[in-house]
């Protein structure tokens, strides 16, 4: 029988080894690599000695990334990354990062050749499905599954329906593969993806870099998604022969037939800059669209935003500008390898000179945690993924989602706006 | 297994930075973070959440962040079960794995208010509002999930796979 599958549904069936796999069947799976962070690790690491299990599959599919409160911001994180570092040790765990090796995990894994185009990858972090944008499976799991993952080096995942959206358009400036995102999520809601594969093609997302593809797999979560994905191209091949990968990729596509749940195809010529208001990133509006929203903080990084090309669109709007005197604007590089780039290019030169805080790679604010977090009534323009109550801080704060020119050109106004009001 | 418990109720896309916002994530205790469980959506649940209390919920209970500790700090609140029209997927896993007991039902719900005594039948997914006298019948556990509600969790199968 000639069967079709989609991308996801082949990435699944080659993991379960089986011929086909069928949606919402329960599969067994093969994990090539299944993570966790500072945050969770210590849960999945406590969860393994309380059952008295010692028995870690294979060291080298574990990867522990120490990105959440560090540099450590109190005692009890301290203890957190020591206990990662002990359980890394004890186990001969090579993919440890901490200090000058850590980058924000989902940042991370593509940029060191970790993660490759048809992989199945599990992680004890909703972001996890970034890894889409490669053409692998990956999805957020809790810390007790990520344990089970290490001992047994096999999970269990439901097959998920596939929804597509083809993007088809040539974008407006000023927008980019964040704001096809959040138009997306704006459409469908925060649950409108809700256990499904968030599959995005069209030339406009061929057209797309790298960069701006991790952006919109990372938020597929934010729709309820279990993955989000794109087949595997040119470029994606050419970002993963310079990560120096050590393993050869695998490419699949979705058959021409395959079932769909539902298609949806997308103008992008008709998106303007969007922004999510608090307190769900389903809340969009096109940035023309908003009254006059004075701003305390802006937040350029994150997961989400935290890459190369997201400093250069930043800088390209901060170049010969001053940040508001009313406005923090905080810059976080999502890894070493982005920041040693930044630098090189003249980019941090560029945010200083424009009055920006520099800060480590470090998830920071994105999640309340530290470095830069919001007192009470306070709003934020940011670059990151969520805008719940209290996401950043203060239960009375607010978060307003973006992409990295808004941020930019909000922090120098002072207010939300795009660079057109500079 | 019977539950019965007084309910206390909740909206849609309850996520889970306030089930436990993220400054309490530095541990992993659960009585420590049951103190600070739903605190930024109602700061008054801590005091009200009893032995006896079944959580009611809209659609997609438990979105946003994969943390465990949300979960947890709903059990060890002292929770007995929580009924949603619908739950994110990572919250759904979590729970199982972790041993509190979720159903989902949208009319249940829907139907079911605050203040309301509720009786749960766990094994046929049977809810039973004692106020009203309603009842209604939640989505069954595939026979795998129901194996690790079974074994009090998916760590204690992981431990039986290890050791044969």
């Amino acid at each position: 029988m000639d069967v079709k599958m989609t991308i996801t549904e082949k990435i699944i069936a080659a993991h379960a080894e089986k011929e086909r796999v069928v949606p919402g069947e329960l599969v067994r799976v093969k994990v090539d690599l299944a993570l966790a962070n500072d945050i969770t690790a210590p849960l999945s690491i406590k969860e393994l000695e309380k059952h008295g299990i010692d028995q870690i599959a294979d060291p080298g599919k574990v990867v522990l990334v120490a990105d959440h409160n560090t540099p450590c911001k109190d005692i009890p994180s301290a203890q957190n990354v020591k206990l990662m570092r002990d359980f890394a040790r004890k186990y001969g765990i090579p993919h440890f990062f901490e200090g000058g090796n850590v980058g924000i995990e989902h940042v991370l894994l593509p940029e060191l050749g970790l993660v490759l185009p048809g992989d199945l990858v599990v992680g004890a972090d909703s972001h996890t499905c970034t890894y889409g944008a490669l053409g692998a499976f990956s999805t957020g799991m809790g810390s007790t599954d990520i344990a089970a993952a290490w001992a047994l080096g096999e999970t269990w995942l439901k097959v998920p329906e596939s929804l597509r959206f083809v993007f088809e358009g040539e974008p407006q400036p000023f927008v980019t593969g964040k704001d096809f995102i959040l138009f997306t999520i704006g459409q469908i809601g925060v649950d409108g993806a809700r256990y499904c594969a968030m599959e995005f093609t069209g030339s406009a997302i061929s057209r797309l870099s790298m960069d701006e593809r991790f952006t919109m797999a990372n938020m597929a979560i934010e729709a309820g998604a279990k993955n989000g994905i794109m087949e595997a191209d040119e470029k994606t091949l050419h970002y993963v022969r310079s990560t120096g990968a050590r393993r050869e990729p695998k490419l699949y596509r979705s058959d021409a037939d395959a079932w769909y749940r539902n298609t949806f195809t997308i103008d992008v010529s008709k998106i303007e800059p969007q922004v999510a208001l608090p307190h769900l990133p389903e809340n969009t509006r096109s940035v023309q669209s908003l009254p006059r929203i004075e701003i305390q903080q802006a937040v350029i990084g994150s997961c989400t935003n935290g890459r190369i090309e997201d400093l250069r669109m930043a800088a390209s709007i901060l170049r010969g500008r001053k940040v508001h005197p009313g406005v923090r604007l905080l810059i976080f590089p999502g890894s070493p390898r982005v920041l040693l780039e930044a630098e090189k290019e003249g980019l941090l030169r560029v945010f200083l000179e424009a009055g920006a805080v520099l800060a480590p790679p470090s998830c920071g604010p994105c999640l309340g945690g530290h470095l830069g977090v919001l007192a009470e009534g306070e709003r934020c323009i940011s670059t990151t993924n969520r805008n719940f109550v209290g996401r950043m801080g203060h239960v009375k704060s607010e978060v307003y989602l973006a992409n990295p020119y808004i941020a930019a050109s909000s922090a120098v106004l002072g207010y939300i706006a795009g660079p057109d009001k500079l | 297994m019977l539950i019965r418990g007084k309910v206390i109720k909740f909206g849609d896309n309850v996520d889970t930075d306030v089930i436990i916002p993220a400054r309490y994530l530095t541990s992993s205790d659960p009585m420590e973070l049951a103190r600070h469980c739903m605190e930024d959506l109602d700061p008054t649940f801590a005091k009200r959440v009893t032995k006896e209390t079944v959580l009611v919920a809209g659609r997609n209970f438990g979105c946003g962040s994969s943390r465990e500790h949300a979960p947890l700090s709903i059990k060890a609140s002292g929770v007995q079960a929580v009924i949603a029209e619908s739950f994110a997927r990572i919250f759904y896993r979590n729970a199982i794995n972790i041993g509190l007991p979720i159903l989902e039902s949208a009319e249940a719900a829907r139907r079911i208010k605050e203040g309301d005594e509720v009786e749960i039948t766990l094994e046929t997914g049977i809810i039973r509002n004692c106020t009203t006298g309603e009842t209604f019948q939640a989505q069954a556990f595939p026979p795998f999930l129901q194996e690790i509600i079974a074994q009090g969790g998916l760590m204690n199968l992981v431990k039986k796979r290890v050791s044969s």
